[in-house]
């Protein structure tokens, strides 16, 4: 069924704490600067190796946008000692698993393997860490395929299109405001020395951390990590600029009207995150208060507005505490057949303006614990989940063990407290909402008035 | 920088070896029958304190009949209303424990999952309401319509999707009359017309023990494990097994362009495949993780991607079913760049057929298939997604300690006739979807 949550980062790290007895965390930090984080995993013979970089979308200027992912997509195409296409066959000979993403804070690199082939990872990792060839030929071919990805992911889809103009709108002078793959201008404008550029400011051994989760022994895995990362030099490192988000004076509103059939509405209220919230206790409930909303079937947004009053066909709310710049409290959905976004719009709203007026009663707030509780041990099947919260989260400056506590300091979170970071950040002033306004698929008409409401009455 | 040559060929050297052991490390599959006959598999995972669940019956859109759509929005009903329970109350009785409830429907099969915490005292309420949605759901008349409308919208967004299109013409130009040609979403027409009586029929038909299979990975002792399978489905009636699907007849080749107004077109090409008892199944898998389902290694991926630049994605895959499923190859392009695409997508596939996979590509497959088994298997999802096909498939008991053994024996020959007698590269279907109608045929 149409319900869903809404991805604010490459993964959601709200409901991702950790209390049931986690195998510890062993860290250490090269000479060179690389930091190591090891969390042993005995399960299956298997473990995970990931190579984070403090570089992604939010530290590119206008003009440069995507050039992080498109760095993501060279670093396969060859070094003096390992050719183009040569990294991806032997991880896949040597039956591993493996890939690449880019975030709005980072950019990292991962391969699953059985576990005496971790030194593989190691060798391969570290060699292109500093001796990334970058030709121009594969450059203009793989910023074709970085375009055709834009394609696929962005251009034609009318919500992923109307959400990447909802953040240009809802950001004036955050860099959150571009898309994570880039304008598709940039994409087609940036010269193999802008990406040289980028690669010798970012990728070196004291702007990354290496995470490595599995059946493995961290004595093993630093013997290895000295060997193959250690002898690489050091880079003199310039920080990004703070880039802050100047105040928003008020409601901001776009529309976007491409071919369609589907309405969409996006709400989203600039919101604190771990990194730059003036109370510590407020990213929680702000993550409280989105369980509230739709943690589960139970939440607010399902209860009411998809089952109660049926104004929405699905909906769901987005909130991503660990992000490194101040983010978007997010609110969408698609109408129900025979509803308007207006009036999707205005029961979302309503819903906000209830928690800023009336406290949460104790049976839902138990029910949002019972979830953080239970998710606390079920993340911990996954040995890709558990290294991407810890990398992420050191990545982005938090420190790997930032949300230990989680559960601990979402039980404490009191109705109270939802009510006030509701009334304190859920506001109009803060808002910007867009609207996805079809157009006919068979021309680029608008569609017909009601055309939308026809399919859905018997 | 060290040789890589010499690291690799060592390490060749330690995979051989560690088959053996790895085969040895693949946990095993306990079976039995719940008191009415359900047939339960177990794979015991003691390191977390939590457990996957899942009851799986043959009741996917291939038992549509003539009303599309009718397994996927009955599977969707059960968690709205069961017994004197309502929604809200069903959702509120799955999370105040911190459960996870699933359920989804496919061509094959549908099913229902439950991940929850191992404590009695929040995975018995769990198990208690999901028993009582399977055996009980209410389809109450406002929820049929409520749920009906979801569908419909979801109807219209692929209707938007030119991939969505694109798999559903595909389907359609593929299976003709059988029941795998129409989606498992339905129809505008059909959901529109689709009542409470017949969901509540297909319901009584298909939700019994007679078509019913339970898999189960966690922190469970064996009586638990038994008491927890009883407490899932015992209680449904014993109902009669559903008859075997027919076989689906061989579709005439053609090629079908579909406009949309998308920057990019969407291009599937494929043939029936084989079914899952097809013992030319693991041959055709083997060379297929060379031609295309082994991501950018693949000589799909090589040649579309990698040498041109043509496409994001491009890969191929079998889907064998409990008939013979899609061979199916994939990828997305900018429209004017269609023609080139198409001509590299046929002859990559004629020559592969043809010709068979290069014999090192065919071991560099295989080492990653026999190298990778473990990673499949890593973690309490993993295993319950492996027990559910090896559970619905009527897979052997052994069929993860075997699998290794089975694709090292596998020869090149084997690969090279399996696909020589199973595709014929010039009687494919393609269908593409995107530009604007006036795209010349090629």
């Amino acid at each position: 069924m149409p319900r869903y949550r809404i991805l604010i980062a490459a993964i959601s790290l709200a409901l991702a704490p950790a209390a049931f007895a986690a195998a510890p965390v062993q860290e250490f930090t090269l000479a060179n600067g690389l930091k190591v984080l090891v969390r042993e995993d005995h399960r299956a013979p298997v473990v995970v190796s990931q190579i984070w970089y403090k570089v992604g979308s939010s530290y590119e200027p206008s003009g440069l946008t995507g050039i992080s992912h498109l760095l993501e997509h060279l670093m396969f195409k060859g070094t003096p000692a390992v050719p183009g296409g040569e990294f991806s066959r032997l991880i896949a000979a040597n039956g591993g698993d493996q890939n690449a993403f880019t975030s709005k804070d980072y950019t990292a690199y991962f391969q699953t393997l059985e576990k005496e082939r971790l030194e593989l990872s190691f060798r391969l990792e570290a060699d292109r860490m500093r001796h990334l060839l970058l030709k121009p030929e594969e450059v203009a071919k793989e910023a074709q395929v970085v375009a055709e990805e834009r394609r696929l992911r962005t251009e034609d889809q009318p919500e992923a299109l109307t959400h990447e103009q909802f953040q240009a709108a809802a950001y004036v002078t955050s860099p959150y405001r571009h898309p994570i793959i880039g304008w598709m201008q940039d994409i087609q404008t940036i010269a193999p020395d802008d990406l040289r550029n980028w690669y010798q400011q970012w990728y070196a051994p004291n702007n990354a951390t290496l995470v490595v989760v599995g059946d493995v022994e961290p004595a093993k895995v630093r013997e290895l990590a000295e060997k193959h990362f250690g002898p690489l030099p050091s880079s003199n490192l310039t920080p990004p600029k703070p880039a802050v988000e100047i105040p928003q004076q008020g409601e901001r509103r776009i529309v976007v009207k491409t071919p369609a059939e589907v309405p969409y509405v996006a709400l989203g209220y600039k919101a604190p995150t771990l990194k730059t919230a003036a109370e510590p206790w407020e990213p929680y409930a702000l993550a409280v208060l989105d369980g509230i909303l739709d943690g589960g079937n139970s939440g607010r947004i399902s209860r009411n507005l998809v089952r109660g009053s049926q104004v929405a066909a699905a909906a769901g709310t987005g909130y991503g505490p660990s992000s490194r710049l101040e983010e978007l409290f997010t609110l969408a959905g698609n109408p129900a057949p025979g509803r308007s976004s207006a009036e999707l719009e205005q029961a979302l709203r309503a819903e906000v303006a209830r928690l800023r007026e009336e406290l949460v009663s104790a049976e839902e707030l138990s029910r949002v614990v019972a979830q953080v509780v239970a998710a606390d041990v079920y993340q911990q099947d996954s040995l890709f989940y558990q290294g991407m919260r810890l990398g992420a989260l050191e990545t982005v400056g938090l420190g790997w063990n930032r949300l230990d506590d989680y559960v601990q300091r979402v039980q404490a979170v009191t109705p109270e407290q939802i009510r006030e970071v509701a009334r304190k950040y859920l506001t109009d002033e803060r808002l910007t909402v867009a609207t996805l306004e079809p157009l006919s698929l068979d021309g680029r008409r608008p569609a017909a008035p009601g055309s939308a409401m026809s399919h859905g009455l018997r | 920088m060290p040789c890589l040559k010499t690291l690799f060929s060592s390490l060749l050297t330690v995979a051989l070896l560690l088959a053996s052991t790895l085969a040895a490390a693949v946990p095993a599959i306990q079976n039995w029958r719940t008191t009415n006959g359900v047939p339960v598999y177990f794979i015991p995972a003691r390191e977390l304190p939590m457990v996957d669940a899942q009851v799986l019956f043959n009741a996917g859109s291939a038992r549509d009949g003539d009303r599309p759509g009718l397994a996927q929005l009955t599977n969707a009903l059960l968690e709205e209303g069961a017994g004197d329970w309502s929604a809200d109350m069903i959702a509120d009785r799955l999370d105040q424990v911190g459960a996870r409830f699933s359920a989804s429907s496919r061509r094959d099969s549908a099913s229902v999952s439950l991940r929850s915490l191992v404590d009695p005292r929040y995975r018995q309420p769990a198990v208690e309401t999901v028993a009582r949605l399977l055996k009980e759901p209410t389809f109450a008349p406002d929820t049929v319509d409520r749920v009906r409308q979801q569908m419909l919208t979801t109807l219209q967004e692929r209707t938007q999707s030119p991939g969505a299109i694109a798999q559903d013409a595909f389907f359609k130009a593929l299976y003709g009359a059988h029941p795998y040609a129409s989606p498992p979403e339905g129809t505008t027409a059909s959901l529109k017309a689709l009542t409470r009586a017949e969901v509540q029929d297909f319901h009584r038909r298909h939700y019994t023990a007679a078509n019913a299979m339970v898999t189960l990975v966690g922190d469970l002792d064996r009586p638990t494990a038994e008491q927890l399978a009883n407490a899932l489905v015992a209680s449904l009636p014993k109902g009669e097994p559903v008859p075997a699907l027919p076989a689906p007849p061989v579709p005439t080749s053609q090629t079908l362009r579909i406009p949309h107004p998308s920057s990019q077109s969407h291009i599937l090409i494929g043939q029936l495949g084989v079914n899952r008892a097809d013992p030319d199944y693991y041959a055709l898998f083997l060379g297929n993780h060379v031609f295309g389902g082994n991501g950018l290694v693949s000589q799909l991926a090589q040649e579309i991607r990698e040498q041109r630049g043509l496409a994001y994605g491009a890969y191929s895959a079998f889907s064998p079913m409990q008939q013979a499923g899609p061979f199916l190859m994939n990828l997305q392009t900018r429209n004017d760049q269609v023609d080139t695409a198409l001509q590299v997508t046929q002859a990559t596939l004629r020559d592969f057929t043809a010709n068979g996979p290069k014999s090192q590509l065919l071991e560099d497959a295989r080492q990653n298939i026999t190298g990778g088994f473990a990673l499949g298997l890593a973690g309490n999802s993993k295993l319950a997604a492996a027990l559910g096909g090896i559970a619905f498939y009527n897979l052997p008991l052994d069929y993860l300690q075997t699998y290794i053994d089975r694709m090292n024996g596998i020869t090149l020959d084997q690969v090279k006739s399996a696909w020589q007698r199973h595709l014929q590269p010039d009687r494919l279907i393609t269908v593409i979807v995107g530009g604007p109608a006036a795209t010349p045929a090629p």
